[in-house]
């Protein structure tokens, strides 16, 4: 459903000079640098998908997402999604698509919500028998209906993103966009709004792109990720296969009886030692999980134990490094 | 079309949250224009004519361009203050939805405050005209209404070549405002007073003669040669839009290459 | 007086990072330069009678105009003063060790100064290098030249001076739009911006020679040209002077009249 093939872009910068010379140069002469946004990315979503696109910033994310939602034209590749060309048959192609930017408001700042729903109605030519059902059951499932008649401007963060998400669904997507879906809201808006991306994506199939440096997001939400850094594609595959390649150390807390004696086990590195407890971390390639519990319960009197996956968070950042990024 | 008139009046809507800086603005937008209009006003007190040209001959001009400059500030506003737009990367936004983008950034933004001058040049028209013996005929009328029209459309277009520039550089817009807020000046009074060269400029290159010079002197009676010609130069004049508009397609084809 | 000049050399070198927009600006200046002389020029063809003051004096009188505009503009504002002023700010601003209507009319001074210096120098330059009859001419004497700069000068002062008074009327208004209106519109006209003073009627000259604009733009322009003879000029100066010493005066009065309220309403 959505295909990229090859896909490139690379920008140039007009190198800016400080000083009189310089300036008065630059009037008829400028030097430029070329930045290589995207290079030779390839990859197909299916319908029905929620995917992560993860990256440090300036790693080409949003490049990515505007070229597929039409705005840009890359240099070089193929893109097709749904059928279309996003950058050619614009105004044809984005009736299918939702694009959420994090950081603006498609809102109008002054007006009750309801009115912008309305305009973007207009906007979409969305015909009104579709368009009161629709916004019925976004006004139901985003928990809107003391809000859409307030304006935008005495609207929480938290109650203004999920504004925003109705907003982009209005004319029913097939696909939709979000950049940064979460940025600065507080923990239970972000819960509420992954929570209704989940829902959109079974009840309606739509199927769902986020960009996020939030890693929770992706760990609640997406199926997939995908990473890009430096402009290339760096991982496509599911998450847990991202846990595998790279995640193999688990945490161990263990709460134990007094024992002043300090221990080491076999394949695992001390994090923190007190008389009561102790934190290991452990390599499950050396050894498993299931062992080092036995062999603590040899050594000290256990009397609860928690193990954690490593963050994702730290994977990636673990990433990051190998790829050099 | 319709959704031209859906964003006016949810523009509207959102002005009128903002009732007193609506008429303050307004009030202030009468009065600047009241001032230059003074000037003009004991200029003529103290030379009685300007190449041959009376005061209310001269009045009217004044009221035609400002209505149009007044008309289009209101209703093309968006092109007008698209270099914002453009800075907070909110154009992208317009790139999403399934319209045009003129009709969008057209419905970007409007400036209802412009009313005040708006009043303030009708009131000099109905003054001027009311002073001046036209010999009054349907198609006299229609010029009038058209001159207005026409220079809306120039005001409008100039807008949106300052705009498109926008796609390049943000730097150095105040250029544009010799176009609009000069040429506005300048069409104030009939472009014959103007050199040679100031006078073909603005006739020829941008068309501001042919929203007040060159059909005044066919309502005045006072076009030598082909009437038919200076009846129809608003048309001529409206026209200049046009090649504004494919400039305006070209830079958001550029935009969308560069994505700057 | 350091931390002035260190608000000047910042504004300066700010400025200059914007040199595409003040070149666009001087483009400006000088188009609307030419079309006013073009006007003028009309008006003056057909005159029946001897206008009071000649075409080319008048020449100078524009180009001077326009090469100093920011020395006449009161819409040329300091948005940072009023935000600081209707938001309640002002608290933070009472805490530094120099007096505010020193501060502020240091920084204004500055502000208009910077924005002067780079635009002017362009435009005369340029206006002087024009063919005749639209060329900027020098001053008749080096006296006249002297007195014209000192005139402007003074007049940047008591320009500030004035504006001061617009930024105070905002504690008492609250919304600098109101303000501004009335100032801009009031000193633009009775600075000679619109029309030079002595196009004006003569009962519109009587208000505008006893109001303090035209000492700001009006009268330095026309000691360039030499229009007002020297010995005039002289005591022009010494009007300019009680002028800017009167209005310090009073503008320091009456800030420190509407802080006292600020404070007082403050708690």
């Amino acid at each position: 459903m959505i295909h990229l093939e090859g896909i490139s872009k690379s920008y140039r910068i007009a190198k800016r000079q400080t000083g009189l010379r310089q300036a008065a140069k630059a009037l008829f002469y400028r030097d430029y640098t070329t930045i290589n946004a995207l290079k030779d990315i390839s990859f197909s979503i299916n319908q029905g998908e929620i995917v992560g696109y993860i990256g440090p910033n300036g790693a080409g994310k949003s490049t990515t997402i505007k070229i597929m939602s039409g705005i840009l034209v890359p240099d070089t590749g193929t893109c097709t999604i749904l059928g279309y060309t996003p950058w050619k048959d614009r105004t044809e192609y984005v009736k299918n698509i939702g694009v959420v930017f994090g950081q603006r408001s498609q809102l109008w700042w002054d007006v009750p919500v309801m009115d912008s729903f309305e305009l973007l109605k207009d906007i979409y030519k969305v015909p009104q028998q579709e368009y009161k059902p629709t916004i019925d059951l976004l006004i139901e499932t985003l928990d809107l209906q003391t809000i859409v008649h307030s304006p935008v401007r005495q609207l929480s963060l938290g109650q203004r993103m999920r504004c925003e998400i109705a907003a982009s669904l209005i004319h029913n997507p097939k696909i939709l966009f979000l950049d940064e879906p979460t940025i600065g809201l507080d923990a239970v808006s972000k819960i509420a709004v992954r929570q209704f991306i989940k829902t959109i994506n079974k009840e309606k199939g739509v199927t769902v792109i986020l960009t996020t440096h939030d890693m929770n997001d992706i760990e609640a939400l997406a199926d997939r990720v995908i990473l890009i850094g430096k402009g290339s594609l760096l991982y496509d595959g599911n998450l847990e296969e991202l846990r595998k390649h790279f995640g193999t150390s688990k945490i161990i807390t263990a709460d134990y009886a007094k024992n002043t004696v300090p221990f080491q086990i076999f394949g695992t590195a001390t994090l923190s030692w007190t008389p009561e407890r102790v934190v290991l971390s452990i390599d499950t390639e050396k050894v498993k999980t299931s062992e080092v519990i036995t062999q603590l319960s040899n050594k000290v009197e256990l009397l609860d134990v928690t193990i954690e996956s490593q963050p994702i968070e730290d994977i990636i950042v673990q990433l990051y490094k190998e790829y050099q990024i | 079309m319709s959704l031209y008139f859906k964003y006016l009046l949810i523009h509207f809507k959102s002005q009128m949250q903002y009732r007193t800086s609506f008429w303050l603005l307004s009030i202030g937008q009468f009065f600047i224009p009241f001032s230059i209009f003074a000037g003009l006003y004991f200029l003529f007190e103290r030379f009685g004519q300007i190449k041959g040209w009376q005061f209310f001959e001269v009045a009217l001009c004044f009221a035609i361009i400002h209505m149009a400059f007044s008309l289009s500030e209101c209703f093309a506003r968006g092109f007008d203050m698209f270099s914002g737009l453009v800075v907070k990367g909110e154009f992208d936004r317009f790139l999403v939805r399934p319209r045009s983008t003129f009709v969008q950034v057209l419905g970007s933004k409007f400036e209802f405050t412009r009313v005040g001058r708006l009043l303030q040049s009708l009131i000099v028209l109905v003054w001027a005209l009311s002073n001046l013996s036209i010999e009054w005929s349907a198609i006299k009328a229609i010029t009038l209404v058209l001159m207005i029209v026409s220079g809306v459309f120039i005001f409008t277009g100039i807008y949106m070549l300052a705009a498109a520039m926008c796609f390049w550089t943000v730097q150095g817009l105040e250029v544009a405002s010799i176009f609009t807020d000069g040429g506005r000046e300048m069409a104030q009074y009939p472009l014959n007073i103007y050199q040679k060269w100031v006078a073909r400029f603005f006739t020829y290159v941008i068309p501001f003669g042919t929203v007040n010079y060159l059909p005044l002197q066919y309502i005045l009676g006072k076009a030598n040669g082909n009437e038919l010609i200076h009846m129809l130069t608003p048309v001529l004049g409206s026209l200049f839009i046009f090649p504004c508009f494919l400039v305006w397609q070209f830079g958001v084809r550029h935009y969308r290459s560069t994505g700057s | 007086m350091k931390m002035y000049l260190a608000v000047l050399r910042l504004r300066l070198n700010m400025g200059m990072q914007y040199r595409a927009a003040a070149l666009a600006g001087v483009a400006t200046q000088f188009f609307w330069g030419f079309i006013i002389i073009m006007v003028f020029e009309a008006f003056y063809e057909h005159a029946a009678m001897t206008p009071p003051i000649s075409i080319k004096e008048l020449i100078q009188y524009i180009w001077l105009q326009q090469a100093f505009l920011v020395f006449v503009m009161m819409w040329f504002r300091d948005n940072e003063l009023f935000d600081l002023i209707t938001s309640g700010n002002i608290a933070y601003e009472l805490c530094r060790p120099s007096g505010l209507y020193g501060f502020w009319y240091a920084k204004l001074l500055a502000q208009r100064l910077s924005s002067a210096l780079l635009r002017c120098f362009p435009i005369l330059i340029v206006a002087f290098l024009l063919p005749k009859p639209y060329k900027l001419e020098p001053p008749p004497s080096i006296w006249a030249f002297l007195l014209f700069l000192s005139s402007l000068l003074l007049g940047l002062l008591l320009l500030v001076a004035i504006s001061m008074f617009l930024y105070i009327s905002v504690f008492i208004t609250l919304s600098p739009m109101g303000s501004l209106l009335v100032f801009g519109v009031l000193s633009e006209f009775f600075a000679g911006l619109v029309i030079p003073v002595p196009l004006m009627p003569v009962w519109l000259q009587k208000i505008a020679y006893v109001l303090p604009f035209r000492w700001t733009a009006d009268f330095p322009f026309r000691v360039y040209s030499g229009h007002i003879p020297e010995s005039e000029a002289v005591f022009g100066i010494f009007i300019q002077l009680a002028f800017l010493t009167v209005l310090v005066l009073l503008g320091r009065a009456a800030l420190n009249g509407v802080l006292k309220k600020v404070v007082v309403q403050g708690g």
